[in-house]
């Protein structure tokens, strides 16, 4: 069983759709207990951050989602990756989980460049260890205004308004990418396939 | 590099997908979920429905077909028609379309585009609108906003009514040209060019698609970020890939692997 955190931080239906088509079981919930209990845990997230990190500790399951990044094979996607880091620039600076020591910072304007970056982008893997169905670059579903600077964690990257950021994260059993596999076609699908095989 | 969307777009009537010229002879050209599928599977960046009746029948949008779609394809897809509240876009949205588009009722209600950018963010609110090349003098682009499928004129200013809904929420707009739409002779390059100059957020072209090198104009000609696809496509003379192919070919950046 796959556990989708819903944390009141945007809509979960296209990420639980996915994993149906991939086949594996999963489940929304905002039950720290049943997150503890699942074997894989998503943590998805739209929307902003000083609220997402308000709703966390209003359902209790701050200390929930330290204690399955640490143990579980683990999965941020979008704002759920963006406050696993230390800090974000975003809603004038908040103090996200430190999960993974980085910071998270707004898209400078620069002529040509709309923010938020909202469409396909390429990402580069590189760390292609367990990538078995995504190729090593291709295109993924991107929606943000913030981004995570590079870090001794990033294992995919992608450019966009002058900085070439974090696209994909991995950190043991914790993976967290900035795009959106669930909406990213064939090779998102892909992606969260080899998410379930590693 | 972020690339250029193709968005291939589906007129629903009746739970079937139509297409007609300057919004009207329609014909029958297949099952919404099906040609979704299909799109999909020959690398439509992200599709949009209209419920193009909806509206016009005070009917309300048909949840089952947008949750069908949402099962069977992987990419964004937007939704309009047939929306006129909050929970209406809420229920759209939780169904697991992306992207919620108002036209008419933006106009008769710009605050909804507010209130939905406020409950689901302005990534979510997409403003259709349909220009058509206008003497009203209160006009100044030279382009009149037309509401109900060009059953009505406004009097509203294109431009401005572009940049007023950017400032509410919206975050993105589909400019449909009245006067290309439909006939297959090109977008209309001016007024598109005039909103995409105007506004922050993204902007896509929609209207007069009749050959690839069509996409390639508008994306060399004007500042857009996205154009719609519907009859050249629908008809089997082009594909998708044939869009691609002479968009990468120009060197415009688009998803050639999909």
């Amino acid at each position: 069983m796959i556990a989708i955190i819903d944390y009141k931080a945007g809509n979960l239906t296209s990420v639980k759709l996915a994993f149906d088509a991939l086949g594996a079981e999963s489940r929304i919930t905002s039950d720290p207990a049943a997150i503890v209990a699942a074997e894989r845990v998503v943590f998805p997230g739209v929307g902003a951050a000083a609220s997402a990190m308000s709703n966390l500790r209003e359902l209790g399951l701050e200390e929930t989602v330290r204690q399955c990044a640490a143990q579980k094979p683990f999965l941020g996607i979008c704002l759920g990756m963006q406050i696993l880091f230390d800090h974000t620039e975003e809603d004038g600076g908040v103090d996200t989980l430190g999960i993974i020591s980085g910071q998270v910072r707004r898209f400078r304007d620069l002529p040509g460049f709309k923010v938020p970056e909202i469409g396909w982008n390429q990402v580069d893997f590189t760390d292609g260890e367990n990538l078995g169905g995504a190729p090593l670059r291709a295109e993924y579903y991107f929606v943000h205004s913030y981004y995570a600077e590079i870090c001794p964690w990033t294992a995919g990257t992608t450019e966009y308004a002058g900085v070439k950021f974090t696209a994909m994260v991995k950190k043991d059993r914790l993976w967290a990418c900035q795009f959106h596999p669930e909406k990213s076609g064939r090779i998102g699908l892909a992606l969260l396939d080899d998410w379930l095989k590693s | 590099m972020l690339t250029k969307r193709i968005i291939p777009c589906l007129d629903v009537r009746g739970g079937r997908v139509t297409k007609g010229v300057k919004f009207k002879n329609n014909v029958d050209l297949g099952d919404p979920v099906e040609m979704a599928v299909k799109y999909s599977d020959g690398g439509a960046d992200e599709l949009v429905f209209y419920d193009i009746t909806a509206s016009a029948e005070h009917r309300p949008i048909d949840i089952g077909m947008v949750a069908a779609v949402a099962k069977s394809i992987r990419i964004p897809f937007a939704v309009g028609g047939g929306i006129s509240s909050v929970a209406d876009m809420e229920r759209v949205i939780l169904a697991g379309a992306e992207k919620i588009s108002v036209n008419s009722l933006a106009v008769r209600n710009p605050g909804i585009i507010a209130e939905g950018a406020k409950a689901f963010g302005r990534q979510c609110m997409v403003l259709g609108m349909d220009p058509v090349r206008s003497a009203n003098p209160a006009c100044k682009s030279g382009y009149e906003v037309t509401t109900r499928g060009f059953r009505e004129w406004t009097g509203m200013d294109a431009v401005e009514w572009a940049r007023r809904a950017a400032e509410l929420g919206a975050g993105e707009i589909v400019v449909n040209s009245v006067d290309a739409d439909g006939t297959r002779a090109g977008f209309e390059h001016e007024i598109t060019g005039k909103i995409a100059a105007a506004v922050e957020v993204p902007v896509v072209a929609s209207g007069g698609a009749g050959r690839p090198e069509h996409f390639v104009g508008v994306f060399k000609e004007t500042a857009c970020d996205a154009a719609i696809v519907a009859g050249m496509i629908h008809s089997g003379e082009w594909t998708l890939a044939q869009i691609k192919d002479a968009l990468f070919a120009a060197g415009i950046p688009v998803r050639m692997m999909w």
